[in-house]
């Protein structure tokens, strides 16, 4: 059993003020039903805190199995959490289906394949002005107009072009940009991209993450970017924070964490990136697959695969402590009374 | 490294459907694979990409039609046109000769078979001599090869994960030694550290066996690390064909271009990049002339109308170029861009 008892680290961009949104502690133990295993859980989250403030792009990266998806649904408040709180602008979130939609309406979510996010039998129009007539009460005249201007904003111009088409009209990153207007309809203050780009053709992916860029310069959004692409995380995030077996490993300035990692998680996951810069054949330290979550290691999660682990590693989990400036990452190299002589490199 | 060719294709054209319906997916593709070479074939969905290497193979279903060209095969006796060939020879030579590594190993394995009746198929069908023992132990062995133990020869495929799947299909194409491995996306929907371990596997056994690969792919970075040879294709036809390095660091055509900056670097500064405006057209509305001149930043008046052919580029330092590109601006008399005229040596 892992022990989480270590101060809490909140990780994410700093920004002074309150965070647009903000998790503390937030964990996901799902129930596995059935089977041999029936009764126990499937530690996807835990203990996740996370601040998101305005104006902020925060890369979460990892490997399929890592948690990375289930953290952006706990954000929606699409599955509720174990244990942990949300807070939007400071304040707790409530339950009552009249808080519900209010943080609907200020959280949204892009789902990755907007292949099958929109609804074949609807137009573009209809997909637009359905979040305003429900969170905005709006009619008539006026829905249209805003409709336009939403496609504006996401550099869908002109926008009478796009109104009446429907998404088999459009390409994937039409409809992937129709996908975020949707999300802008409600004037969120955060945005929560799940792979967004993924499922694009390569040459327009950047068009797309440009977007969500600029979403954050004009808008003050607060955006959450999940992605297993760590080049891209690099390209478009303030914070990267690494996940691994549902814990953040490691989080930090986005080019500092992917130039200098402090994790050797991190360090395996970006010697395994593709990179046409490489001189030298790619020497993986860390081999295999991601544990089960059902019965994950006990300490450090990654000590199995770790080249590095130490005898601490196997019995406790390593406290979430400062790399450099405000680069943290929970691993017992970095505590100066258990690290070996040297320091990582 | 690289020897006699293996596989040569000559102005491959594939349609899908026929008559009014019907669109041209590969135009007048020419490649050559030569032994122990890695050609990367990349390019977005629908450029044409795996419906090239499934022309190749012959293992084109319908709507698609072979309409032209030609395809040789270097075969241990002798060559063999593979469009002319008859279905006794195909099934002689696929998986012999030339083996197919398909994109999704969760679908191409069959559920309800063990491994080692599947690894063991090729076997019983190519290498009647062998008994059920030696098929056995060759089964193994090649599970050993990538890296698996033998303790799997009796799992279903549902029991393995999707790296070890994706094992086990290479393991199933080197079965019987070929000469020519085929690769459509086989680490695509792998993580990037099971993607890496598999890929450096292939590579060590590449050089081990002397097999060629042609692999396609969506991810440029990816393949410039591995391949040797590159072809870009964009909307069914070949627009650049070079080396990998030069390709990299000196492109010549301006998809390549466009394509190399739509990936963020891990290093260095970070600049804001573009990718390429617009989206890939759809095979039923192609543009005339050169297909990329819509998104092209240096089109000029003739590209919308005179289809550029594959040809080898005057170099800014006139050695001989050895790469080829389909564009209107390396045809001479053009000023040529500075993105587009760079030389590898000056760049390292």
């Amino acid at each position: 059993m892992t022990s989480t008892d270590t101060a809490r680290v909140v990780h994410g961009p700093k920004r002074p003020g309150t965070p647009a949104l903000e998790a503390r502690g937030l964990t996901k133990h799902f129930p596995v039903h059935g089977g041999l295993r029936r009764g126990r859980v499937v530690r996807a989250v835990e203990d996740v805190s996370l601040a998101l403030p305005e104006g902020t792009v925060t890369a979460v990266v990892g490997e399929s199995g890592s948690g990375k998806s289930t953290l952006s649904r706990l954000l929606t408040r699409l599955i509720a959490p174990t244990a942990g709180e949300l807070l939007l602008d400071g304040e707790p979130v409530g339950d009552s289906a009249r808080a519900r939609r209010g943080y609907a309406g200020q959280v949204h979510l892009v789902l990755q394949d907007p292949f099958s996010s929109l609804n074949a039998v609807h137009s573009i129009r209809y997909h637009l002005q359905r979040p305003l007539k429900l969170h905005h009460g709006l009619r008539g005249s006026e829905l249209d107009a805003r409709a336009a201007e939403l496609l504006e904003r996401v550099s869908l111009t002109p926008a009478e072009r796009y109104l009446d088409k429907f998404p088999h009209e459009l390409s994937g990153g039409q409809r992937q940009r129709v996908a975020i207007a949707r999300g802008l309809a409600v004037q969120p203050r955060v945005l929560l991209a799940d792979e967004p780009v993924s499922m694009l053709d390569v040459s327009i992916r950047l068009g797309v993450l440009n977007l969500l860029d600029e979403l954050r310069e004009r808008e003050r959004l607060a955006i959450l970017y999940v992605t297993h692409d760590i080049a891209s995380a690099r390209y478009l995030a303030d914070t990267v924070v690494v996940m691994y077996a549902g814990q953040i490993v490691e989080s930090g300035p986005a080019v500092q964490v992917t130039d200098e990692p402090a994790h050797p998680y991190t360090r395996l996951l970006l010697s395994a990136a593709p990179d046409p810069q490489r001189r030298e054949p790619v020497l993986l330290r860390g081999r295999g697959a991601p544990p089960s979550l059902i019965d994950p290691p006990s300490g450090c999660r990654f000590h199995p695969r770790c080249p590095l682990a130490m005898p601490v590693c196997a019995e406790t989990a390593p406290p979430v402590r400062p790399a450099a400036g405000d680069q943290v990452a929970a691993c017992w190299l970095l505590d100066p009374e258990r690290a070996p002589g040297t320091t990582p490199a | 490294m690289t020897g006699e060719p293996v596989l040569e294709v000559r102005d491959l054209c594939v349609d899908y459907g026929v008559g009014k319906g019907g669109v041209r997916a590969v135009t007048d593709a020419t490649l050559t694979l030569r032994r122990g070479e890695v050609l990367g074939l990349a390019g977005e969905s629908g450029s044409g990409k795996s419906t090239l290497a499934y022309a190749v193979t012959r293992l084109l279903r319908a709507p698609g039609v072979i309409t032209g060209g030609e395809v040789r095969f270097h075969g241990p006796d002798g060559v063999l046109d593979l469009l002319e060939a008859d279905a006794a020879t195909l099934r002689r030579i696929r998986w012999d000769q030339i083996s197919v590594v398909f994109q999704s190993a969760m679908h191409a394995l069959n559920p309800v078979a063990r491994i080692d009746a599947q690894l063991t198929d090729a076997l019983r069908a190519h290498r009647a001599q062998l008994g059920p023992a030696e098929r056995r132990e060759r089964a193994v062995e090649l599970l050993r090869l990538v890296g698996i133990g033998e303790e799997r020869l009796r799992s279903y495929p549902h029991e393995l994960s999707g790296g070890m799947r994706q094992r086990v299909m290479i393991a199933m194409a080197l079965a019987l030694e070929p000469r020519v491995v085929i690769m459509d996306e086989p680490t695509t929907a792998l993580d990037v550290v099971t993607q890496r371990e598999i890929l450096d596997e292939l590579m060590q056994l590449k050089d081990r066996l002397g097999f060629a690969i042609v692999f396609i792919t969506h991810d440029l970075s990816l393949l410039i690390e591995l391949a040797d040879t590159i072809a870009i294709m964009y909307a069914g036809r070949i627009v650049e064909l070079a080396d990998a390095q030069r390709l990299f660091h000196s492109p010549r055509h301006p998809y390549t271009l466009g394509l190399l900056n739509s990936f963020p670097a891990l290093h260095g500064e970070r600049v804001r990049m573009e990718g390429i405006p617009g989206a890939p057209p759809a095979l039923t509305a192609l543009p005339a002339g050169c297909a990329f001149h819509p998104r092209c930043p240096f089109a000029l008046e003739r590209c919308a109308h005179d289809v550029p052919r594959l040809t080898e580029p005057a170099e800014p330092d006139g050695a001989p170029a050895d790469r080829s590109a389909a564009c209107w601006l390396h045809t001479g008399g053009e000023q040529v861009p500075e993105p587009l005229a760079r030389v590898l040596g000056s760049t390292l």
